[in-house]
């Protein structure tokens, strides 16, 4: 069953997009991350125009993150003083990364960009969580206990001035590091399409040390919100923004992610993330193998401008 | 108006008969002359009528192709160099005034019906349809050739030698067959008659390609009030979040 979209401009499969959506929301759901950086490369690869693609992934992360945000907040998991700041810096990162985008598509490096990105980006996070998480299976193998955080042991970057004290989280810190890596979190989610959960969790973890309860509520409550600014700016300044596509994207990723949420509570952490490292090592994988290989065809042709 | 109507035709009849005085009068019609895309937009079929009244000295046979082209743009063609051990897009040509789709229909092979030099001087075919100018840096033939290629393996770009069917010696007809991937705006008709290899007759057409209903409105939207597009289309991705946390409610 084909559907024609509006602003890519071409029929696709509406079930085979409902059933990216679904996979795609399976996965975000088993391991609590929004699966942009699966969607993104998807997407691109059924041929929608990769424009089209990282602004429609705006409204389709905006809707599973509010759903996982209204879960985390009923269960009193979310520290709301923390996201704003956060928001506060996502929205100036989402803001240059849409004007670094529209830049990029100007001069017509933006796959080059989004591809060489997605390999630096998933290869470091990915190793990092491998090796984590392989030292932790290790570990819960060998019986040990794993070290708690210790009291008065402070990082120089907490010490900064602009400190907030944040009582959901148990922090007394500096706003500059946060606001640094909101920003960062924003502009690489505005050029490459993706909410950045996968970046700010492990972050927000192993360098703010934010207790492990909050951290996925506040991780979604923010990327709400800067996925919100990412739609109404690329609305505004690249019109790329598919309606049709984000509506299916959104209904397949809401029903899938139910599912990948019930199947993930019976994993154990520490294979999960274990997994989630695998499966992000393979995408950067892909995309290095693109930019490393010999191209089959090294031409590419990109109509500029069309008078109607 | 049967009356107008009447006069009208013949006027029109006479005017082809003075201009093509020696040959015969070519008339064609489109199926339609708007094409409107819809939300079941998979592409369209226009079917091209003709008639060709010669006289009957000359009416030997003849051959017909028809050329119809997309709107024409600017397109950038890149080419990926290695770079150390990646492989970038490091050089490019942009071109100007490429139409977006070009369809080359005949009733046999268009080498058989006009020799080389009277094809790329008509504008018959694909190649001589690609002007060969850049915007800047020179010309090389090879960018040019993968603009082709590239084109032809996305269905842009093709030629179909059984596309006009000779139905009787003096009725032709042709399919023109629009991909779903179809650029839209105005697409010009070219139709051209050969006698031993040479035109005796044409005729220009032309029909639209345009979106319409809801794909209009969405696609006009975007442009017209971008910032309202956003604030629906947030809204609408906030809604179903919403609704998916009711359903799907455990505790």
């Amino acid at each position: 069953m084909q559907i024609y979209l509006p602003i890519a401009e071409l029929p696709v499969n509406m079930l085979l997009v409902l059933a990216l959506g679904a996979a795609v929301g399976f996965i975000s759901g088993l391991f609590g991350v929004g699966g942009g950086f699966l969607m993104t490369p998807l997407l691109i690869f059924i041929g929608i125009p990769p424009a089209v693609v990282v602004a429609t992934q705006g409204p389709q992360i905006a809707a599973s993150s509010l759903t996982g945000s209204l879960l985390y907040w009923r269960r009193k998991a979310l520290d709301f003083r923390l996201a704003a700041v956060l928001i506060a810096g996502g929205i100036v990162g989402t803001l240059l990364g849409v004007m670094f985008f529209n830049q990029m598509r100007r001069i017509g490096q933006l796959e080059t960009v989004i591809a060489v990105s997605y390999v630096v980006l998933l290869g470091s996070i990915g190793t990092l969580i491998f090796i984590e998480s392989s030292r932790a299976l290790a570990r819960s193998r060998g019986g040990k206990v794993e070290a708690g955080r210790r009291a008065g042991r402070h990082q120089w970057y907490e010490g900064l001035p602009f400190k907030m004290r944040f009582q959901r989280s148990g922090l007394y810190i500096s706003i500059i590091p946060l606001l640094a890596i909101s920003v960062f979190i924003g502009f690489v989610g505005a050029v490459l399409g993706i909410g950045g959960g996968f970046i700010l969790v492990p972050a927000l973890i192993y360098i703010f040390r934010v207790p492990s309860n909050v951290v996925v509520g506040t991780s979604l409550f923010q990327i709400l919100f800067t996925m919100i600014a990412a739609t109404l700016l690329h609305s505004v300044s690249s019109h790329a923004v598919d309606m049709f596509l984000a509506l299916l994207l959104i209904i397949g990723g809401v029903f899938g992610a139910q599912f990948g949420a019930r199947i993930g509570t019976k994993l154990r952490s520490e294979v999960f993330r274990l997994l989630l490292a695998i499966l992000i090592l393979a995408v950067a994988a892909r995309f290095a193998a693109d930019i490393v290989t010999q191209p089959v065809e090294a031409f590419s042709a990109t109509a500029t401008e069309t008078a109607r | 108006m049967i009356a107008r109507c009447l006069f009208g035709v013949l006027a029109l009849m006479f005017a082809g008969l003075a201009a093509q005085a020696q040959t015969g009068t070519l008339i064609t019609s489109l199926s339609r002359d708007l094409v409107l895309i819809q939300s079941n937009f998979t592409g369209e079929t226009i079917a091209l009528f003709g008639t060709y009244s010669a006289p009957p000295a000359t009416n030997a046979g003849y051959d017909v192709v028809v050329t119809v082209r997309g709107p024409r743009g600017a397109v950038t063609v890149r080419r990926k160099q290695q770079w150390g051990p990646f492989w970038f897009n490091l050089d490019s040509r942009r071109y100007i005034a490429i139409p977006s789709f070009i369809a080359v229909l005949s009733n046999r092979d268009i080498a058989a019906i006009a020799s080389a030099e009277v094809r790329e001087d008509l504008r018959i075919g694909i190649a001589p349809l690609i002007p060969a100018q850049t915007a800047a840096r020179g010309n090389d033939p090879e960018f040019r050739a993968s603009l082709q290629r590239i084109r032809e393996n996305e269905g842009l770009f093709f030629e179909d030698e059984e596309g006009v069917k000779l139905i009787s010696p003096t009725v032709f007809q042709a399919r023109i067959e629009l991909p779903g991937i179809a650029p839209l705006g105005k697409y010009d008709v070219d139709v051209a008659l050969f006698q031993a290899g040479a035109v005796v007759a044409s005729q220009a057409l032309s029909f639209m390609v345009t979106k319409s209903g809801t794909e209009q409105i969405i696609a006009r939207a975007s442009y017209i009030y971008p910032l309202s597009y956003g604030i629906i289309t947030s809204l609408m991705a906030l809604f179903f979040g919403w609704l998916a946390s009711v359903i799907f409610r455990r505790d």
